[in-house]
């Protein structure tokens, strides 16, 4: 499936996900617990530069920090009519680190990667009697039945706007659910066939 | 050998078989019927997917109820929707999950994937997200994955009705080339001629068990009577 | 867990997905607010599924959102959103559709529309709230009580989906009696 990762050679695309989870991990802790103006404007540099390192252009960081300027803008208002401009432009900024961050987390890892990580990091709670195959089965499942599910609904819209119902939530959240719920049955019956 | 023996099944207070008593020996068994006539339920007490109400199952003298995993090794089962059949997003993926949970070595695994996948025309596909395959493909891929698993029945739920024509053919000559005992429900009339037995059923009762055409010939008649 | 259960947890989380990439899902009634199906997602999955199989349906559908697939409608996912302002209210998801689905769990019976109703609005909107305005406030630098008027705004919509839910969750209920 298409995630968002962006193809690349870089060491930020070589750094196991791990690494890079605790290291946005890392940043978030150290610019809430030192609320410094300074700090959150050395880590900005410290980020914009990394997505120079991974060979990310501008745009790229851009697109991380766009959908949240509204908001950007209102908390610098309240911040400045409340307290000072100063801690207005903190906020900001330490937001803005942690959208690119995260952003960079994302663009520079698989999110095969990232579930490879996830399911090794699960493996030492099967000694805790949690059934970790189950957890992997759960996330092929999902997986293999976004594209199955994503032509159900379309199927139900289509079927629908043929009665002028392609807008109406009920009209395709219902048929869609009931469908999917049915098809459990069958899915459920075929993996228990093969010994699941 | 499969034996059923005196099995009634009852779902949710609705009746579905009546005393049906079989032995199931040949290599190649046809299961026909109306819809509702309680072959697909009678297909799925097979392989234990169902457990029967009364009577038992046996499946090389292991029964269903008690000895499940048993069963399941020996039964392979192919469903009518390969949409809800195949659950892993990679073709390779989906064939290795049987052997996955069978404990076959990884190894070992590799190749018998290959094998499969190569018998039934696949091998190029092996990396491909599954949902991009036809419904042929689809359908020789969730057969794929449950032979793979080396079966010795293999039973099939209605594997060609929802196929065109082409891919019904494709299908059909996969099942025509099983080495395993095949016992098929289906509403293609067409793909039976050679089978060695067909067995008729009508609201949960067995109506004709014989060779092909005078089963048929008999559940034509059943069907115009009614 | 019973294999069916994982199969319904994946097969929720899938859905949620899939209503996601559906565009244009509007409802008239509530002025041409964009009320996207996805949305409703949460107090779906605590209603129809119940509390363990509801609440992890939700979960596994924002795992894979953080892991880098642009699910959230609009294509939008990645680390990055759980950081947004609305982080908080993503890590309530989970827990709200577990407590809606707790709330169902216990109750004898079919909750009838105005109990139905609480039980939405308790987990759907109260818990969701819980963990969505204190992220603000500390995000934002803004007391408790002004991250919670900021929220207000997103009140009327979420009103309107708990009503959906129950209307959905019952007609679906009527066609699968043994969820």
């Amino acid at each position: 499936m298409l995630d968002l990762y962006v193809e690349g050679r870089s060491a930020l695309h070589r750094l196991g996900p791990g690494w890079k989870i605790l290291g946005l991990a890392f940043s978030g802790t150290v610019l809430f617990a030192v609320d410094h103006v300074w700090l959150s404007i050395l880590w900005l540099a410290i980020s914009l530069t990394l997505y120079a390192v991974a060979g990310l252009p501008l745009w790229r960081a851009w697109r991380q920090i766009r959908p949240a300027l509204w908001l950007f803008a209102l908390i610098f208002v309240v911040q400045v009519l409340l307290h000072s401009w100063q801690l207005g432009l903190l906020v900001i900024i330490r937001f803005a680190v942690l959208l690119l961050l995260a952003g960079l987390l994302t663009l520079t890892t698989r999110s095969s990667d990232m579930i490879d990580g996830l399911e090794a990091g699960m493996r030492p709670l099967h000694r805790l009697g949690v059934r970790t195959e189950s957890i992997s089965l759960a996330i092929s499942l999902t997986f293999r039945f976004i594209p199955v599910l994503t032509s159900v609904v379309h199927e139900v819209r289509e079927a629908q706007s043929a009665r002028g119902l392609e807008r109406s939530v009920f009209a395709i959240a219902i048929p869609s659910i009931i469908r999917t719920l049915r098809m459990s049955e069958e899915i459920s019956d075929a993996i228990d066939a093969r010994g699941f | 050998m499969i034996e059923i023996q005196n099995v009634s099944l009852t779902l949710d207070d609705n009746p579905i078989l009546h005393e049906v008593t079989l032995t199931l020996t040949e290599k190649r068994i046809a299961i026909v019927g109306s819809n509702g006539s309680g072959k697909s339920s009678f297909v799925r007490l097979l392989n234990g997917l169902r457990t029967p109400s009364e009577g038992r199952v046996l499946v090389d003298g292991y029964d269903t109820q008690t000895e499940g995993r048993k069963v399941r090794r020996r039964v392979g089962f192919v469903f009518q929707n390969p949409d809800n059949q195949i659950v892993f997003p990679i073709v390779e993926e989906d064939v290795a999950f049987g052997l996955k949970n069978l404990g076959v070595p990884v190894a070992e695994r590799e190749q018998m994937v290959d094998e499969v996948l190569n018998r039934y025309g696949l091998l190029s596909k092996r990396k491909q997200p599954s949902h991009t395959l036809s419904g042929g493909q689809k359908q020789l891929l969730a057969i794929a994955g449950v032979l793979v698993m080396k079966p010795a029945y293999v039973v099939l739920d209605e594997p060609t009705t929802l196929l065109d024509l082409r891919n019904k053919l494709r299908v059909s000559q996969a099942i025509d080339g099983l080495d395993q005992t095949a016992i098929m429900v289906t509403h293609d009339l067409d793909l039976v001629e050679n089978f060695d037995r067909v067995i008729v059923f009508d609201q949960g009762r067995i109506i004709a068990d014989d060779v092909p055409n005078k089963a048929l010939r008999r559940y034509v008649e059943a069907m115009l009577d009614a | 867990m019973a294999t069916k259960d994982i199969v319904l947890i994946a097969l929720f989380a899938a859905l949620v997905a899939a209503l996601g990439v559906v565009p244009n899902i509007t409802l008239p009634m509530a002025g041409g607010v964009p009320i996207t199906a996805q949305s409703m997602g949460v107090m779906l999955a605590g209603a129809l599924l119940g509390a363990k199989r509801g609440g992890l349906a939700i979960v596994l559908f924002l795992v894979l959102v953080a892991v880098g697939l642009p699910l959230l409608s609009g294509g939008r996912g990645g680390a990055g959103v759980f950081f947004g302002a609305s982080g908080g209210f993503l890590f309530g998801f989970p827990v709200g559709a577990f407590v809606i689905g707790y709330l169902f769990d216990r109750h004898i019976g079919q909750p009838s529309f105005l109990q139905g109703l609480i039980y939405v609005l308790i987990g759907g909107i109260g818990v969701v709230y819980v963990f969505g305005v204190p992220w603000l406030a500390t995000v934002a630098e803004i007391t408790l009580w002004q991250a919670l008027v900021g929220s207000v705004a997103f009140l009327p919509g979420d009103l309107i989906k708990a009503v959906l839910t129950i209307l959905i969750a019952r007609e679906v209920r009527k066609a699968m009696p043994n969820l």
